[in-house]
């Protein structure tokens, strides 16, 4: 019987000291490599002690009653209760604590909320299930951007294949950006609320659609960091990681450049003519980034949610509705109007590919003017 | 304070008109005990199914990689677990004990309108009929998490999502009538020298649960309308482009949602303070002030609702102003804390099945209190938010909480229900198996949360691995202990040992003055109370 | 408590089969109506028998307990304690269905002076509004919506005109008939309290028809809102606070009616003393909340 009780109490003391043991590493909150990191990490490390200290001295009270206050052991019960001096203590001595707690709180929030005089700003916006990434010049331009996407493969997923060490943490383009500037982030959804975070930086913010939340960072060491989408967000919540790649500023700087200058011949290939066969190449690079994950890569869809390409009625029917459903979407379904997402080549190379792929084969050719044509022309 | 109430056993046991045979017993019954027995074991079928549910999270997470389930119904797996646990297995114990309890603590024949309190009931087997239903529904049930937030749940729902809506409306409409019941019958039907002062406080803290109730479900029922209308009706409650806002739904999802979970934990307070002094043979260390604590967490609670909403993008007054009430709530929940240890200080202490579990609630409950307080700073919750972390610290407070305390009820009261007494041994090895079940479960899931894992991921990066492991074991262990506690309840129905009125040495209160098992009516003479000791 | 010994034997009715059938009824009509929308989504043909039947054993069942209830309390078997749980009963249902009106009330505070603001540009987080809906302008109401091809603008709000011009307004109107309508089943109660059987089937009759005519005008109105204004439940934020406040306002005042109506009936065949008329009383204070919200409602969703 003692032996039982001494157990209760050992259990519930066991666990708290294993809280002492998770200021350890890798079991821990990462300390990160930003200003505000850290400080979230000093915060957190005062209150867990705080309530470890608070603990033991509660649960050893209990433990010397439970040991020594035992019927069994022949203790005769008190009968004393309410004491008006304890009864203050115990209410005041808690506010004086949090008190201790609140005040070094808010000093580091009003610092988070500190934002205004960045050097550069980028725009991040949620998607079903993947990340894209604006940078943006002073009036808000885009100057260019991309989409990060999960590269795990499905072998990895469905355990045909060993996992790689950044199994669920890795991405086609990581977001990149300059140490030692202030980043500022605008962020924000294209369908349901998703949440940007990095541990590392010691921010998350939710990405609300048709809202916009502001955050920055200031990252001192290079380096990749990892994070996820941390608000539910459908199906393949589990599969949005967040990839930053932190480069040394004049690295930055190089690699700046020449996207910006990419930018421009990408503007000029939406005039082009392509072959059919640089347009299966693109499409199939495209569908594999955008519609695989609910067309699944043999076309076949998921019915009844998400409906098979392969013989499916637009894909196989008029050219012009093919493109009208991809560049707007099926409004009140999970299809997006894909229009806001791909450029005229992207959406040509796509259409062109469902029509010629899973066993279609429709025999035209799409082109990017094609899609001008039709979708800008209205 | 054995004498303080006349013992009414022998004389209310002849005029008992017993129940009804058969099927319409339990469908036409208006007496409070059928109806809380009821109650008791939907409530426990509840647990089954939400449970299962949590087992197949529990199994998918088991190792990296997609092993058993789609993530699509990974996600209603989680969804219903969260939505069957909270409205299905905890609250409706909660008043099933309420029913069974109350007019027998309060020296009342009944409840005060023994109708409505059947139709309470009644609604809930179908509002969960209809919810798992949905599981079979073309596109599947609910997957958006059980708070649902907007447009997920809206928008980008499938289309069982409207019978999800009616589903909430039905249990809020049984909630609210449970909630009016119990206000009335405590209100109104006290025994003559049953001041409020001298209340049981398990009758104390349902007052103020019932008060909850009525404030927030009706929030919550506006909250799915808005939903019923933004989906079929065109409206922009929840739409930018509209004018409205996503971020709306949280507000007045968690205006409801924080009361509800208070509404989980103050029922389990009062039980635990009825438990304690009686084990201890001491008087509970201060009333007064544990019921004025009751009452100011009630009132807190209505005012810390977006702590839920710390990364959704809120102006700093509004944070700091959220993260400040939030962490006052420590204080009268401290107040509580302080009140059950120093009512255990110097008692005279035997530690059966019920103290056992009354025990663990303290001390774990605590620990989810902690991790708590440590989510209400809001800087540090920009890391903890939406992570393992966030899952253990409720599940600290739900499970060796809420859970906890419904099972110490029900082996503290069992024996006054049906007059036999429980297998003590086995008691205490459905409370070792549980103890260490539930902490081999959720205590590894504060390192994974705070080393990064998301919450509501049918899939995870591997240096999440080991933790989930031991965490999956946990949850098995944990589960099938619970089977056993069931075993343990049928056998004591059918087979236990005969038990006395009064059952425990130093039980207090007017329950344990009728006979066990209590009669059918409990008191159809109200008792005269005369002493204030008839709160334990 | 000072109770007499007959007091304190309270009334515990029988077994009843009343409550699993209204529950039976209540999930048969959601699921029905649960149907009916999602086909009609799907644009497919409805199929109501399941909706019918509910609503058929809903009202059935309601019916024969409130019969019920009356002929228990002619029949004396209920003391005056339990008439107290009654009016507790009551009164905290009316409680619950102010919280939730007070959820619309609060979508609509929330978003006319959060939401619309930032969207426009304004406030704490006014970048939303530069960033993503430069054309946006806030204003209350907002006939321009933010995005315009997604939920079309109506042509003109319900707002009111300035005061002067309120004679030709018809909320006030409104207002106007539920506060008379208030004052008018309070000259009921004193006239029961009074034993005066005619003056209360006068001034109840009186509350009635203003009741409906208060409804009358409310469909003249929606009437007006869809045809003429283009303003409807898809029109915006401004039209879905609009019509879900004066709409569940509109559903609670048939409600009311429609109980007092029976009240009506009820006190034509004399069922109530001076001292007992719960049924009477209960209908009245429900009237009296429903014209309290719509005080609020004229001077936050017309007026202001
Ligand atoms: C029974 C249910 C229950 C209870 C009682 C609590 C109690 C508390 N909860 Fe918890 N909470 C939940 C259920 C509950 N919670 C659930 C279900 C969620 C997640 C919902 C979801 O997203 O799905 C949640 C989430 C949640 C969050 C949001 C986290 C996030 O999503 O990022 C926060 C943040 O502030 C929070 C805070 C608190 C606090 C401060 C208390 C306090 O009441 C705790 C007070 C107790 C103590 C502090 C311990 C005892 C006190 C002392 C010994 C006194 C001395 C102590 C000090 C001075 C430190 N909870
Ligand atoms: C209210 C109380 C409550 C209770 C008691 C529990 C109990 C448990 N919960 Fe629950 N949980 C929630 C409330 C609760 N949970 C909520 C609100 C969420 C959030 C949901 C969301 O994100 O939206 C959540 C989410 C949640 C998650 C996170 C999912 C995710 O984010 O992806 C996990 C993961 O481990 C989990 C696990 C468990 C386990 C292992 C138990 C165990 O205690 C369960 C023990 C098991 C049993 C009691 C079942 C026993 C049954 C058998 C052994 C089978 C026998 C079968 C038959 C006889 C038919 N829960
Ligand atoms: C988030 C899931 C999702 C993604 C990603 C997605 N789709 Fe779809 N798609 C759907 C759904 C759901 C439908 C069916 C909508 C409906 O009619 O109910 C659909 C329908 C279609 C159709 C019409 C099929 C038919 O027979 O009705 C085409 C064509 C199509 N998608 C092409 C694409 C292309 C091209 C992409 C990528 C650029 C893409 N989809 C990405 C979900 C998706
Ligand atoms: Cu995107 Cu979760
Ligand atoms: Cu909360």
């Amino acid at each position: 019987m003692t032996k039982t009780v001494w157990g209760a109490l050992s259990g519930g003391l066991a666990t708290l000291a294993c809280s002492g043991v998770a200021l350890g590493d890798e079991l821990n909150m990462p300390v990160g490599v930003t200003d505000v990191s850290r400080k979230i990490y000093d915060l957190h490390t005062d209150i867990l002690l705080i309530c470890v200290v608070i603990g033991l001295v509660l649960f050893s009270a209990m433990l010397w009653s439970i040991v020594r206050h035992r019927k069994a052991a022949g203790y005769e019960a008190a009968q004393f209760h309410e004491n008006t001096r304890l009864e203050i203590a115990w209410t005041l001595i808690p506010v004086a604590i949090l008190i201790a707690i609140a005040y070094p709180a808010t000093r580091v929030l009003i610092d988070i909320y500190d934002t205004g005089g960045e050097d550069l700003t980028i725009e991040v916006r949620g998607y079903q299930w993947k990340w894209q990434y604006k940078y943006l010049d002073e009036d808000f331009n885009n100057t260019f951007g991309f989409f990060s996407t999960l590269t795990t493969s499905q072998d990895e997923i469905q355990n045909r294949t060993t996992k790689g060490e950044h199994y669920l943490l890795e991405v086609d383009n990581p977001l990149r950006i300059p140490t030692n500037r202030k980043v500022r982030f605008l962020v924000t959804s294209e369908d349901v609320i998703h949440a940007w975070w990095v541990p590392d930086f010691g921010i998350k913010r939710d990405a609300v659609p048709g809202i916009l939340n502001e955050m920055w960072t200031i990252v001192q060491e290079p380096g990749v960091y990892r994070g996820q989408c941390t608000e539910l967000c459908g199906k393949d919540h589990g599969f949005m990681p967040v990839v930053v790649e932190v480069l040394p500023e004049d690295e930055y700087d190089a690699w700046y450049t020449e996207r910006v200058v990419a930018e421009k011949v990408r503007r000029e290939a939406l005039t082009r003519t392509f072959t059919g066969d640089e347009l299966m190449a693109e499409g199939q690079r495209v569908y594999n980034t955008f519609c695989v994950a609910c067309h699944q890569p043999n076309g076949q869809g998921v019915p009844p949610v998400y409906p098979a390409l392969a013989e499916g009625l637009v894909t196989t029917g008029p050219r012009d509705r093919h493109i009208r459903t991809v560049y707007e979407g099926l409004p009140g379904t999970a299809m997006q109007a894909f229009g806001r997402q791909l450029d005229a080549r992207e959406l040509a190379s796509v259409v062109h590919y469902e029509r010629h792929a899973f066993g279609n084969n429709v025999g035209d050719i799409t082109q990017p003017r094609d899609v001008i044509n039709l979708m800008e022309g209205e | 304070m054995s004498d303080a109430v006349q013992d009414y056993a022998h004389e209310v046991v002849h005029e008992d008109h017993g129940p009804a045979k058969g099927l319409r017993r339990w469908l036409f019954t208006t007496n409070h005990k059928d109806i809380g027995t009821l109650y008791l074991w939907f409530s426990f079928l509840m647990l089954l199914i939400g449970g299962s549910m949590a087992l197949v999270v529990r199994a998918e997470l088991f190792q990296p990689g997609l092993q058993f389930v789609d993530p699509q119904f990974f996600n209603q797996m989680t969804t219903n677990h969260g939505l069957i646990m909270v409205f299905g297995a905890i609250m409706p114990a909660f008043v099933g004990l309420a029913n069974w309890l109350l007019p027998m603590m309060l020296g009342a024949p009944d409840m005060a309108l023994p109708r409505m309190n059947n139709l309470s009931f009644w609604i809930l087997p179908f509002a969960f009929g209809l919810l798992i239903s949905t599981l079979f529904m073309e596109g599947g049930g609910p997957n958006f998490g059980w708070t649902f937030y907007a447009p997920l749940s809206t928008t980008y729902a499938p289309d069982s999502v409207t019978f999800f809506i009616f589903g909430v409306h039905m249990m809020g409409a049984s909630s609210i009538m449970g909630s009016i019941n119990i206000i009335a019958t405590i209100l109104n039907m006290r025994a003559p020298g049953m001041t409020l002062m001298r209340m049981p406080l398990f009758v104390w803290t349902w007052l103020i649960t019932a008060y909850l109730l009525l404030a927030v479900m009706p929030v919550l029922a506006g909250a799915v309308t808005m939903m019923l209308f933004d989906i079929h009706f065109g409206t922009s409650f929840f739409s930018a482009a509209g004018g409205g806002d996503p971020v709306l739904f949280q507000h007045i999802f968690w205006f409801f949602g924080h009361p509800e979970v208070y509404i989980m934990i103050l029922p389990a307070f009062g039980i635990v303070s009825q438990i304690i002094p009686t084990f201890c043979r001491k008087p509970l260390f201060g009333y007064d002030s544990m019921v004025y604590a009751v009452a100011s967490i009630a009132f807190l609670s209505f005012i810390v609702w977006a702590h839920h909403m710390f990364t959704v993008g809120m102006p700093l007054a509004g944070q700091l102003f959220f993260m400040y009430s939030t962490m006052l709530i420590a204080v009268p929940t401290g107040v509580k804390v302080f009140n059950w240890v120093s009512t255990m200080w110097r008692g005279s202490m035997t530690f059966e099945t019920p103290m056992l579990f009354a025990i663990a609630f303290v001390v774990l409950f605590s620990i989810g209190g902690f991790s708590g307080l440590m989510l209400a700073i809001t800087p540090a919750d920009y890391q903890y938010h939406d992570t393992y972390f966030v899952v253990a610290h409720f599940h600290y407070v739900l499970v060796p909480g809420s859970l906890f305390s419904i099972i110490a009820a029900v082996y503290y009261w069992l024996p006054k229900w049906c007059g036999k007494m429980y297998d003590e041994g086995l008691g205490k090895l459905h409370f070792w198996l549980s103890f260490v079940g539930v902490n081999v479960t959720f205590f590894p899931q504060h390192f994974s949360g705070l080393a990064g894992m998301p919450r509501r991921i049918p899939d995870y990066a591997l240096q999440f691995a080991d933790f989930n492991m031991l965490s999956s074991i946990g949850a098995y262990v944990f589960g099938f202990s619970q089977v056993l506690f069931l075993y343990i309840v049928i056998k004591t129905i059918k087979s236990g040992e005969p038990a006395t009125g009064r059952v425990w040495e130093a039980a207090h209160g007017l329950e344990w003055t009728l006979a066990s098992p209590a009669p059918y009516h409990s008191f159809t003479h109200p008792p005269k109370v005369v002493l204030a000791e008839a709160h334990s | 408590m000072a109770d007499t010994d007959e007091d304190s034997v309270y009334f515990i009715p029988d077994n009843s089969w009343f409550p699993i059938g209204i529950a039976v009824g209540l999930f048969l009509l959601v699921f029905g109506l649960g149907s009916w929308l999602n086909e009609i989504k799907a644009g497919e043909e409805p199929s109501l028998v399941a909706f019918y039947a509910g609503a058929l054993i809903f009202a059935v069942v309601l019916y024969r307990w409130f019969a019920a209830v009356i002929d228990e309390n002619l029949a004396g078997l209920p003391n005056a304690r339990v008439k107290r749980s009654y009016v507790w009963g009551i009164g905290w249902f009316i409680f619950s269905e102010a919280m939730f009106f007070a959820a619309f009330f609060g979508a609509l505070f929330y978003t006319r002076v959060l939401a619309v603001a930032w969207i426009g540009g304004e406030g704490a987080k006014g970048v939303t509004g530069d960033y993503l809906w430069p054309e946006f302008e806030t204003a209350w109401p907002v006939v321009n919506n933010p995005d315009p091809s997604v939920f079309a603008n109506p042509r003109e709000s319900m707002a009111a005109p300035s005061i002067g011009n309120w004679l030709n307004y018809l909320p006030f109107w409104n207002t106007v008939i539920l506060l008379t309508s208030s004052v008018t089943v309070h000259f009921a109660h004193t006239a029961i309290k009074d034993e005066a059987q005619g003056k209360m089937t006068l001034w109840l009759g009186v509350t009635v028809l203003l009741g409906i005519l208060f409804l009358i005008l409310q469909v003249e109105e929606y009437l007006e809102a869809y045809q003429e204004l283009g303003l409807t439940l898809s029109s915006g934020i401004y039209g879905s606070t609009f019509f879900i406040l004066t709409g569940f306002h509109g559903f609670h005042v048939t409600l009311g009616t429609f109980m007092l109506f029976i009240q009506l009936l009820r006190g034509m065949r004399g069922h109530f003393r001076p001292h007992d008329c719960f049924g009477f009383e209960a209908s009245s204070w429900y009237w009296h909340f429903v014209d309290v919200v719509w005080v609020g409602l004229f001077l936050f969703v017309y007026v202001f």
